[in-house]
């Protein structure tokens, strides 16, 4: 007897996260790994990955995708649903913690706050026009300091005396940072100043007038940055939670979205892993809108084509 | 002698045909011509020559004007008032005359837009029209307006529900047409029928209670899609019934200052620029009257929608009505605009699913 199962991708700017979730919703097989400005080739490498991790008698029914690719990925996987992260998010966290009024989630480019009652989500916000206080800027700082990513958060923690560093904006908190370093702050209390940074911008930004009431999640790739987590606990004062797969709650969600009941196919075949797709970005020349319209081929056939203003093209 | 004028203005939404009509009447010796349809292009070059930290609508007619001068336009028309608004046309005519157009810029609002100082503005111009013409003229414009704004407003609830796409499109560019054209107010009267008749005979799927979203903010970002994206346009593909009551003749129907300030609710305690204060108390009304959502839109940087921001955040907060709040410039993305209208319209629909509020209550 072959077990049904759901697959689900979140196709971020920094990251790609794939899971394969049962019924009931437990992950049975994920991938994480590096977006490197290549949605396609990285969502074949996580296939390629989680049909190696896949059990034999696991069959996959439908196909979720959400992230800020999912319009490409989802007409190349030709998934059953392409939804936003906000709702892929909550359905996600919804399915680990069904109490949960507030989430938190950062990622690599984008942060957000979701606001539920009942499991219903009643509120939100995203970052507008900058990526302070993002994965992307915590990792670019990260580097500055000789540093890699992972050791942030514990190096954070080991700081007594965090440094003062402007949250309000990443070129300034950068520029805090340099002139603090260079008057002799250790390395310690410099992340562990920048982890409170994000903090601070992430509330007074994303999460300016909303009221933060328990239980609250944290999620997103920085969910995993310790030394963030425990700026969060202490600027929030009450405890937040942080599942073991954080960094895939939207992907769980994505593939919880694809299973409405209307199964479209009898079986999700791998293969397509191994299918040569080319995509073509190119200025429409119609009209002086000049849109840049993007057409994806699958081993050399017109799948789709988007961007278009006027809906031509 | 001087050349025959060719006149242009910018464009905002469809009221393009509306300036267009008053511009016919009152110069009937010269050409009007309109500047070409605001696309990336228009946006790039306004951008360009406006500083940077400008609001959008000061890039979107700056780039408005230099289309119109290279396809041939000499006299440009600025209307000016309102809030920063009030100094655009001093600003854009100086852009241009240091670009090395040559061209006569011709500001309405100069000397407080009085009555007498508009009909010398118009004289200067070269309108030879006595006076109670020029009267009759902005009235055919401003009736032709409101018959715009009725069908508008109607359409903007229903677009989403209707059974034929294009149905409601399709009037609306016959609408424009004959108000275009029209001359006198029997060919108002004869475009009024038109649009009454149409709308009775059109095939709707209009749920007995749709999702119901209400939108405030900044007149311009409000009124020209191209600077927001074609949100209303989205939202009616979500299918939500979008109210608007912000358009052209709200904006030229005189307020009572101290009135709106109650109307707010106590969330406003002074005028907050502009239309600061009709959103917040459009959005009370709004609230009060079971709508699922508030859509709040402003260009970055618009002075008086941000004052109104704090108030509108807790007045959503306390009527447990949803607000999703979006900025513009020329630069913001338009996936990031899809996504948070999809995210919005998702959300109301589960809440509505779920029977948190019980809407029309």
């Amino acid at each position: 007897m072959q077990k049904s199962a759901r697959l689900g991708l979140d196709i971020g700017s920094v990251s790609t996260k794939a899971v394969v979730t049962d019924e009931d919703g437990a992950i049975l097989a994920s991938s994480y790994l590096w977006t490197q400005g290549g949605p396609v080739p990285a969502v074949k490498e996580a296939l390629r990955e989680l049909r190696e991790k896949l059990p034999r008698d696991v069959k996959i029914v439908c196909v979720g995708v959400t992230g800020s690719a999912r319009r490409l990925i989802g007409a190349m996987l030709e998934a059953d649903a392409v939804k936003n992260e906000i709702t892929a998010h909550a359905a996600g966290t919804l399915s680990r913690y069904p109490d949960t009024r507030t989430i938190l989630e950062i990622g690599g480019q984008d942060s957000k706050i979701i606001l539920l009652d009942e499991g219903i989500v009643t509120d939100y916000a995203m970052n507008s026009l900058c990526a302070a206080g993002t994965g992307a800027f915590l990792s670019a700082q990260a580097k500055r300091l000789g540093m890699e990513i992972e050791e942030l958060g514990a190096a954070a923690l080991r700081s007594r005396r965090p440094s003062k560093i402007a949250a309000r904006c990443s070129v300034f908190a950068e520029s805090d940072m340099i002139h603090k370093a260079q008057t002799g702050h250790s390395r310690e209390d410099l992340v562990a100043g920048l982890c409170r940074a994000v903090v601070l911008s992430f509330l007074n930004n994303v999460g300016k007038g909303k009221r933060i009431r328990g239980p609250v999640v944290f999620q997103g790739g920085v969910s995993k940055n310790i030394g963030v987590l425990s700026a969060f606990r202490a600027e929030l004062a009450q405890e937040i939670h942080v599942d073991v797969n954080s960094h895939l709650m939207g992907a769980v969600g994505a593939s919880i979205l694809a299973d409405s009941g209307k199964r479209r196919r009898a079986e999700f075949d791998f293969s397509v892993a191994d299918i040569p797709f080319s995509t073509q970005a190119k200025e429409c020349a119609g009209c002086a809108n000049s849109c840049e319209v993007v057409s994806i081929h699958k081993d050399g056939e017109l799948l789709d084509r988007f961007g278009a203003r006027c809906g031509g093209a | 002698m001087r050349p025959k004028s060719v006149i242009s203005c910018p464009h905002m939404g469809s009221y393009h045909i509306i300036f267009g009509q008053l511009l016919r009447r009152l110069f009937p010796d010269a050409q009007v011509l309109m500047p070409p349809p605001i696309t990336q292009k228009t946006v790039d070059i306004g951008g360009r020559y406006s500083p940077d930290f400008v609001c959008a609508p000061f890039k979107l007619n700056l780039g408005n004007y230099i289309e119109a001068l290279e396809a041939g336009a000499n006299t440009l028309f600025q209307s000016g008032l309102g809030c920063r608004y009030g100094y655009y046309g001093e600003l854009q005519e100086q852009i241009l005359r240091d670009l090395g157009y040559d061209f006569t810029f011709v500001c309405l609002s100069r000397q407080r837009a009085r009555p007498l100082a508009v009909s010398a503005i118009l004289r200067g111009a070269g309108c030879p029209l006595p006076a109670h013409k020029i009267g009759a003229a902005f009235y055919l414009a401003a009736k032709s307006a409101k018959i715009l704004d009725e069908y508008e407003y109607w359409m903007r609830e229903n677009v989403g529900f209707e059974a034929v796409p294009g149905s409601c499109a399709a009037i609306h560019e016959n609408l424009l047409n004959a108000l275009s054209r029209a001359f006198c107010l029997r060919d108002l009267r004869s475009a009024q029928s038109y649009a009454a008749r149409a709308i009775s005979k059109i095939k709707l799927n209009r749920p007995e209670n749709p999702l119901r979203v209400g939108i405030v903010g900044d007149l311009y970002t409000l009124m020209e899609p191209s600077g927001n994206f074609y949100l209303e346009k989205q939202l009616a593909r979500e299918g939500v019934a979008v109210s608007r009551i912000m358009g052209l003749c709200f904006l030229l129907t005189p307020k009572n200052r101290r009135r709106l300030i109650g109307e707010s609710g106590g969330y406003l305690m002074y005028p907050v620029g502009a239309n600061g204060a009709d959103s917040v108390s459009q959005s009370l009304s709004y609230a009060r009257m079971g709508y699922d959502g508030i859509l709040h839109i402003k260009s970055f940087g618009c002075i008086p929608e941000l004052n109104a921001a704090p108030a509108l955040a807790n007045l959503c907060g306390d009527e447990g009505i949803p607000i999703l709040e979006l900025s513009f410039d020329c630069h913001t993305s338009r996936a990031g605009t899809e996504t948070r209208i999809e995210a919005f319209a998702d959300m109301l629909r589960r809440k509505r699913d779920a029977k948190i509020r019980t809407p029309g209550a």
